[in-house]
């Protein structure tokens, strides 16, 4: 993509054609692109990614053919389609798990470039698109779990859109709107579809931004040696292709497993029980992929405090070509933060664990600690391990490092995926 | 792996009771589990069971709680209690639903037809309180996916429910056959009208008095109609009613499982045959 492409068509029309408007060439560097040839399996989740969203796309706009975005009508419209829509409940279960797949692959894809410091020079633009795909999914996710109007949806609509009321000065203003009255009622619910229908688009242009600007410095890899020569790559097509394509098939393995055989395992139960504006659940817990972020906004007592923090969770990972201090990539040859990775990565499960739980008694203290250690990686840990630690010799070459790994037989050490 | 799965329950039921009463405070009691014929990756509903399970939701419950999402035609299709074209033609007449405008403008009752919703106990909630003693008896058709009969603790909570599903239909059992006396201490507090039930989930005093009774309904497969029995062939019942498509989901999940795996194996070999010249 960048500079001119060698491709010339042969057809005497597709050079025509090409001429005035070169798809045919792009497609064909596409295919052609060099990539490391050293690529774990955890560069396929990419794939993966790219997949979910069609797969959500594509669902969705079925649902929304016999979906109807009315509080007296949302919840039977939704049991419409599982019980009387041809193949209804499979859209639906593919929809509603595909939302949970998704974030699994994206919180995977996250930590591998965080592990292999794939948001270090030069792709920093490309990690800044990344996490603007993520907040864009998080918003669609959450308008969307509202859309059944159960008890959850309800409940959890009401107790996140009120967050909004700490803004100081326009927090009361922002929130009006958001409901678009003075509750949640019929008009949050009719905005929250035209946005969740909305959003996964503007997703796909953020996915082709991030796909450029991966095309411009090319892929990072396990050993985080930039590509000296073509001894270290190989083309796009088929070798990524295909095995991209075995990864993602065994990935809806997985995503079949449950949308067949635990389509709501991941679900709420209260959620079978329609909207009431006057029943408050006794607990009221967002979707699983949320909840880290959840227990970093019920740790901070005060309400201002709490939103600044669950933002601040995300903000600050804009910020992490800039927090990290070290001039290597790849964890593979940093002994120290590679443990501090581990760290990290347990500590979100813990975050995750508390915002499950009721905010009470050993939980607040927990969920302090962690939300504490939570931004002490982020703002000391790793600007300081980068400035003290001593990475290990990095080898010449993609080449050289798969050579030198070959005797042992398999590739060098991959993590465990 | 259902001993397994028995093996967790009971590691879990262990952990639960050294937890101690923290955790048991303001919780209903976990609710027996039952080995029901639509478990597992394989199990399918058993049709005498629905249909017996109908007639106990028929002949009791509806009397008092709806089953809107329920039409008659449904008791016909297959993966459900599969009544023959003709009993549900004849069950939705026994049904005065209300019709019209007709050509004079009149609202009229005609006789039920298989395409009609489940005929409500009530035409609106107030009435229904009214006639509950202020409760309102809650509707049937997704129950045993809204309610949970297991709760355990959170550590191990998300391994043991991949095996043993929230207990739901547990739950309609447990509420069913759980009545007891009060505690000693909650005696002397027994609101007026409420009856005495550790499984009932906004419990433990519940506005319904006990519904079922020893040969309540009178099964014409000779099946002995125990409180126990009818609890039971109504819980598989509400199962089927909140997930109509659960045999059809678990047959086709199989074919894609199936030809998944194998997909996948080809592809790894045709990964494996490219990448052999490479070193990577
Ligand atoms: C006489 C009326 C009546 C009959 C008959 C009746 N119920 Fe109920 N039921 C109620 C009422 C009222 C409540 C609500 C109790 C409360 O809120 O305290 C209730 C509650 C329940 C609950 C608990 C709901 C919850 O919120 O967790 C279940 C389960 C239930 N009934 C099942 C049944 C089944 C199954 C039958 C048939 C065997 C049945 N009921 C027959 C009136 C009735
Ligand atoms: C980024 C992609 C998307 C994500 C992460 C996502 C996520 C979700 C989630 C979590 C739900 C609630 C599931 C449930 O409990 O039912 C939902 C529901 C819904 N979504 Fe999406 N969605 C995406 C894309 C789309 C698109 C593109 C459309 C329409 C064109 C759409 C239409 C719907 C509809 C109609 C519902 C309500 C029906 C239902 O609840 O099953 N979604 N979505």
């Amino acid at each position: 993509m960048s500079g001119h492409s060698t491709y010339e068509p042969k057809n005497p029309v597709a050079k025509w054609f090409d001429k005035q408007l070169p798809i045919l060439s792009m497609s064909h560097d596409f295919l052609v692109f060099p990539t490391p040839k050293n690529l774990n399996y955890l560069w396929t989740f990419g794939g993966i990614l790219s997949m979910c969203l069609v797969i959500q796309i594509l669902t969705g706009i079925v649902l929304a053919m016999h979906y109807t975005p009315h509080v007296d009508m949302a919840f039977n419209s939704v049991e419409h389609i599982m019980r009387d829509v041809n193949y209804g409940w499979l859209i639906r279960y593919i929809h509603q798990n595909g939302a949970s797949m998704f974030f699994i692959a994206v919180y995977i894809h996250i930590l591998r470039g965080m592990y292999y410091g794939s948001y270090k020079s030069p792709r920093e633009i490309l990690w800044i698109l990344g996490v603007i795909i993520l907040l864009l999914m998080m918003a669609t996710a959450f308008m969307g779990y509202v859309l059944p109007w159960g008890q959850m949806s309800f409940w959890g609509a009401k107790v996140i859109t009120n967050l909004f009321s700490a803004i100081p000065f326009v927090g009361d203003w922002v929130v009006t709107l958001l409901w678009g009255g003075f509750t949640v009622d019929n008009p949050t619910l009719n905005r929250f579809f035209s946005l969740h229908y909305l959003m996964p688009f503007m997703i796909a242009g953020v996915v082709a931004l991030h796909i450029w600007a991966l095309h411009i410095p090319g892929s990072n890899n396990p050993t985080g040696v930039s590509v000296k020569s073509g001894q270290d790559t190989v083309p796009f097509h088929p070798y990524i292709t295909m095995k991209d394509l075995f990864a993602a098939i065994v990935f809806l393995i997985l995503f079949a497993f449950f949308v067949f055989y635990k389509p709501n395992y991941l679900g709420h139960s209260i959620n079978f029980e329609v909207a009431d504006a006057l029943k408050t659940p006794e607990h009221i817990v967002p979707e699983w992929y949320f909840l880290p972020f959840y227990a970093i906004l019920r740790a901070i007592p005060d309400k201002l405090g709490g939103v600044l923090a669950m933002g601040g969770a995300i903000v600050v990972l804009f910020f992490l070509p800039w927090l990290d201090t070290s001039r290597v990539r790849s964890a593979k040859f940093r002994p120290i933060f590679r443990q501090f990775f581990w760290l990290f990565v347990i500590n979100v499960f813990i975050l995750g664990v508390v915002g499950a739980n009721p905010a009470e008694g050993w939980w607040i203290i927990v969920g302090q600690f962690s939300t504490a250690y939570y931004f002490l990686h982020f703002l000391v840990i790793i600007p300081l391990v980068g400035m003290i630690e001593n990475p290990k010799p990095l080898p010449a070459s993609i080449s050289e490092s798969v050579l030198a790994s070959q005797p042992k037989g398999e590739p060098a050490a991959q993590p465990a995926e | 792996m259902k001993t397994l799965a028995k093996l967790l329950t009971a590691a879990a039921l262990s952990t639960a009771l050294l937890a101690g009463p923290a955790f048991a405070a303001g919780k209903a009691k976990n609710a027996q589990d039952i080995d029901f014929s639509f478990e597992g990756p394989f199990g399918t509903f058993d049709r005498a069971q629905l249909q017996r399970g109908f007639q106990v939701y028929k002949e009791v419950c509806s009397a008092c709680h709806s089953a809107d999402l329920l039409h008659y035609r449904n008791l016909g299709e297959s993966g459900g209690p599969e009544f023959s074209e003709a009993q549900v033609k004849a069950i939705a007449a026994e049904y005065e639903i209300q019709d019209g405008p007709n050509e004079d403008g009149e609202m009229f009752e005609r006789p039920g037809r298989p395409s009609d919703k489940f005929k409500a106990p009530f035409t609106n909630a107030n009435e229904a309180r009214a006639a509950n003693g202020g409760a309102y008896p809650p509707d049937m058709s997704l129950i045993t996916k809204a309610r949970e009969g297991f709760h355990y603790p959170w550590y191990v909570s998300p391994f043991i429910k991949m095996w043993t599903g929230n207990g739901g239909p547990e739950y309609v059992h447990a509420v069913l056959t759980g009545y007891s006396d009060p505690p000693e201490k909650e005696a002397a507090n027994a609101p007026e009208g409420k009856s005495y039930n550790a499984y009932f989930a906004a419990g433990p005093w519940i506005s319904m008095a006990p519904p079922l009774s020893e040969d309540g309904v009178e099964y014409s497969d000779g099946t002995k109609a125990s409180v126990d029995q009818q609890a039971k062939d109504v819980a598989a019942f509400l199962a089927w009613a909140a997930e109509p498509k659960l045999e059809e989901r678990k047959s086709l999940g199989l074919q894609v499982m199936i030809y998944l795996i194998i997909l996948a194996l080809l592809m790894y070999l045709v990964k494996l045959k490219l990448w052999r010249d490479v070193e990577h």
